[in-house]
């Protein structure tokens, strides 16, 4: 329907936080794929995301997006390109949704985004644009964050645990409209999360971290068969487990 | 009531003027300071510092920092006042711009950097519209502070509602003080009440208490500026030490120059050493001084001169600035007895004297003056004891002393019926009232015609009655009905000189 988002090449990217937070990763997530990072805290998932778009900077190695290094150019001109969506979102309380909504637009100096549009793929309701994020709940805030990052047409989204502070039922439906956004806009999506099963549901790859580097990188299913090595294992034997005590409740 | 209004215009200008300025500075410091923490913690330090300074040493001490940079800068007057009260309200408005933008959300600033704002937009966008609330806080606090203080500025020769207060406390006009502290206090609820109004609007973002906040401010300050637009006519200022003769004589002189047609405004309770200066720098146009303080203090003159040539001296040293001539009294040191002790000068003092008791002030016995008529008369005293001014009196009235010190306009010499000694040789230093003119006054006939009347034309016992219509302990009235009297009971010929 439309070319697809970008390629994104990580090559010998390191940064140093006293000890090593990310250490020579070597990766590339395929143009137009959805990839999950997947660790336990202080794995470098988060550090290694917030280096695409320099809110990091890396010590050593460099990135490029569709072959274009990160590193050229002011850090805001990279940022407006590129998607972010993150567990706090941050919204801005002194606006309303539409303000909030068409702020990267207004940043970069582009057209105003249609709100209404923007508010039906997240799919909620248009007169939701006038209110204040203070009147949202959790997930509509998220809802928001989701259709500003989207709003200046972004190809490249990185979401660093974009729903991790949503309640279940809540997050399940987010993840699953927001995959669907992925595929229906051809979108590059990285996705930092600590939930194995969000990452085997809603992502195409899975690249497990620890201690900054990537001790494993494999599909879902090859996850679930068990190919890919012992730290994914551990990660995919909890939902595992838990699919399989729910499955003999019910007999 | 007029002036009061006058005086309120000018607190106001003054006290707008200095949170100018602080805003001027405090904002792009305290911006500065926010993600630089040893800049932050300097900035702060030194604020603060500044704050414990009392804020009368503080307009003090600009003075002789003003003196320093010298080059016609103006060490008297409105100059001082700002730069220290501007000194004054950057404390709270720094601490609340750090303590505002540190404070806030770190999603928020995580989405702006995220969305790709500049430092500029993060700052336009988002860091000043939600850290606004919080630094309004902070000038609402400098705002209340510098109210206050600006009472202040007139040790300083600034005008403020603070002439009142100093005015009442040097005559004891409590009324006129309580006045002044009610009038500034109005002035800071006033002030505190409308920047709440925009600091309401700021964190709730109500438009219409964000609008009539700010129009409630810029109607105050317009209503401040229109006593200053109003005549055009450049106001003369007349000067007037810390005690109320001279109050009484400043009035005088102003109300001669009003009814000439002139705008003016007064700098009272300067200092005696600031006030001289004042006048030759142009800061204050007319003050009346004393030729012995000029003498000794200024000119350091150790030993007393004949009348002609003290006054000749003077007007020679004063030069650019102009002794107008002596107004006919003297403000000298003398001594004074009841009357009936069939003394009548100070050489038959000196034959009474082992058998008699000196009251003194608290300095005397320690004055050139003592000295000089204590070896021309070989005074010696049975006892000799020094009392505050008050008690000094008393004392005297008591017979605890037969002797006292005095100065010889005092309305207690006349009130209480004292024989004042004379001085047949000459030891004790002439103190003629003089009058004096700055400059710009000089040769300005106008001016000078305004004020000549008044050469000669106070005789010392006019002056004292005068005085003590201010000085007594009841039925006082203010320095400017006193000199309302003294204008009806000057002699009607000039004296000679």
């Amino acid at each position: 329907m439309e070319d697809s988002g970008p390629e994104v090449r990580f090559e010998q990217v390191t940064k140093r936080f006293g000890g090593l937070a990310v250490d020579h990763v070597d990766c590339t997530v395929a143009a137009g794929s959805f990839v999950a990072l997947v660790g336990g805290s202080g794995a470098g998932k988060s550090t290694l995301l917030r280096m695409v778009n320099r809110l990091v900077e890396p010590d050593e190695g460099r990135i490029t997006i569709g072959g274009r290094d990160v590193g050229e150019g002011p850090a805001p001109l990279l940022r407006r390109r590129i998607g972010y969506v993150f567990q706090s979102i941050g919204l801005m309380p002194h606006m309303d949704v539409a303000e909030n909504i068409a702020l990267p637009a207004r940043v970069a100096g582009g057209v105003a985004p249609d709100v209404a549009d923007l508010l039906a793929m997240v799919e909620l309701p248009a007169d939701y644009a006038v209110r204040r994020p203070d009147a949202l709940s959790g997930g509509e805030r998220q809802r928001v964050g989701v259709a500003r990052a989207l709003a200046t047409g972004a190809k490249l989204m990185l979401l660093d645990e974009p729903f991790g502070a949503l309640d279940p039922v809540t997050r399940d439906a987010i993840g699953r409209r927001y995959r669907d956004l992925h595929d229906r806009l051809g979108l590059t999506s990285i996705m930092v999360t600590h939930d194995m099963a969000e990452a085997l549901l809603l992502a195409d790859r899975v690249l497990v971290m620890a201690k900054g580097r990537i001790v494993a990188d494999a599909t879902p299913a090859e996850m679930l068969s068990g190919k890919a090595g012992p730290e994914a294992d551990a990660l995919v034997a909890v939902p595992a487990r838990q699919a399989q005590a729910i499955e003999a409740l019910r007999g | 009531m007029t002036e009061i209004a006058s005086l309120a215009a000018h607190h106001i200008l003054l006290s707008a003027a200095a949170l100018g300025l602080a805003l001027l500075i405090a904002l792009p410091l305290g911006l500065a300071a926010v993600r630089r923490p040893t800049l932050a913690g300097v900035v702060l330090g030194v604020a603060g510092a500044i704050q414990t300074i009392p804020g009368l040493a503080l307009l003090a001490l600009f003075y002789p920092l003003l003196l320093m940079v010298g080059h016609g800068v103006p060490a008297l007057g409105f100059l001082p006042a700002w730069l220290a009260l501007t000194l004054y309200a950057l404390l709270p408005i720094l601490r609340n711009v750090v303590a505002g933008i540190r404070g806030l959300d770190p999603a928020a600033i995580e989405a702006a950097d995220g969305i790709g704002m500049t430092a500029m937009q993060r700052l336009r966008l988002v860091e000043a519209p939600l850290a606004a609330p919080v630094v309004m806080a902070g000038i609402r606090t400098a705002t209340v502070w510098t109210i206050g203080a600006a009472t202040l500025a007139t040790t300083v020769g600034a005008a403020s509602l603070g002439n009142l207060i100093f005015a009442g406390l040097q005559t004891e006009d409590w009324g006129q003080v309580l006045k002044g502290c009610l009038a500034s206090a109005a002035l800071a609820l006033a002030a505190d009440g409308l920047l709440a109004l925009v600091e309401r609007g700021l964190a709730r973002r109500e438009r219409w208490s964000l609008w009539l906040g700010a129009a409630g401010v810029a109607i105050g300050l317009l209503a401040a500026c229109a006593p200053l637009a109003g005549g055009g006519q450049k106001t003369v200022v007349v000067g007037a030490k810390n005690f109320s003769e001279q109050y009484i004589l400043a009035r005088l002189i102003g109300d001669r120059l009003e009814k000439a047609g002139y705008t003016v405004s007064y700098r009272e309770g300067l200092g005696s050493a600031v006030a001289l200066r004042a006048l030759r720098q142009g800061d204050i146009d007319v003050y009346v001084d004393y030729s012995g303080t000029i003498w000794a203090d200024s000119m350091h003159r150790d030993k007393p001169a004949p009348r002609a040539e003290t006054l000749a001296g003077i007007a020679d040293f004063l030069k650019p600035a102009a002794l107008v001539g002596p107004l006919g009294f003297e403000n000298a040191y003398a001594l004074a007895m009841k009357k009936g002790r069939g003394i009548g000068n100070l050489q038959a003092l000196a034959a009474s004297a082992p058998s008699l008791r000196l009251g003194t002030d608290l300095e005397f016995l320690s004055r050139p003056e003592w000295r000089a008529v204590q070896s021309a008369y070989g005074l010696h005293f049975a006892a000799q004891r020094a009392y505050s001014p008050t008690f000094m009196y008393r004392a005297l009235e008591s017979g605890q002393a037969d002797v006292i010190s005095a100065f010889s306009s005092d309305g207690r010499i006349a009130a209480d019926d004292l024989a004042v000694l004379a001085d047949p040789k000459h030891a004790l230093p002439g103190y003629d009232a003089i009058l004096l003119v700055s400059p710009a006054h000089a040769h300005d006939a106008r001016f000078l015609a305004a004020v000549k009347p008044l050469v000669g034309a106070i005789p010392v016992a006019a002056m004292r009655q005068a005085n003590y219509m201010v000085d007594r302990d009841s039925g006082k009235v203010p320095p400017d009905r006193a000199a309302q009297w003294l204008a009806a009971h000057l002699a009607k010929k000039p004296g000679s000189k």
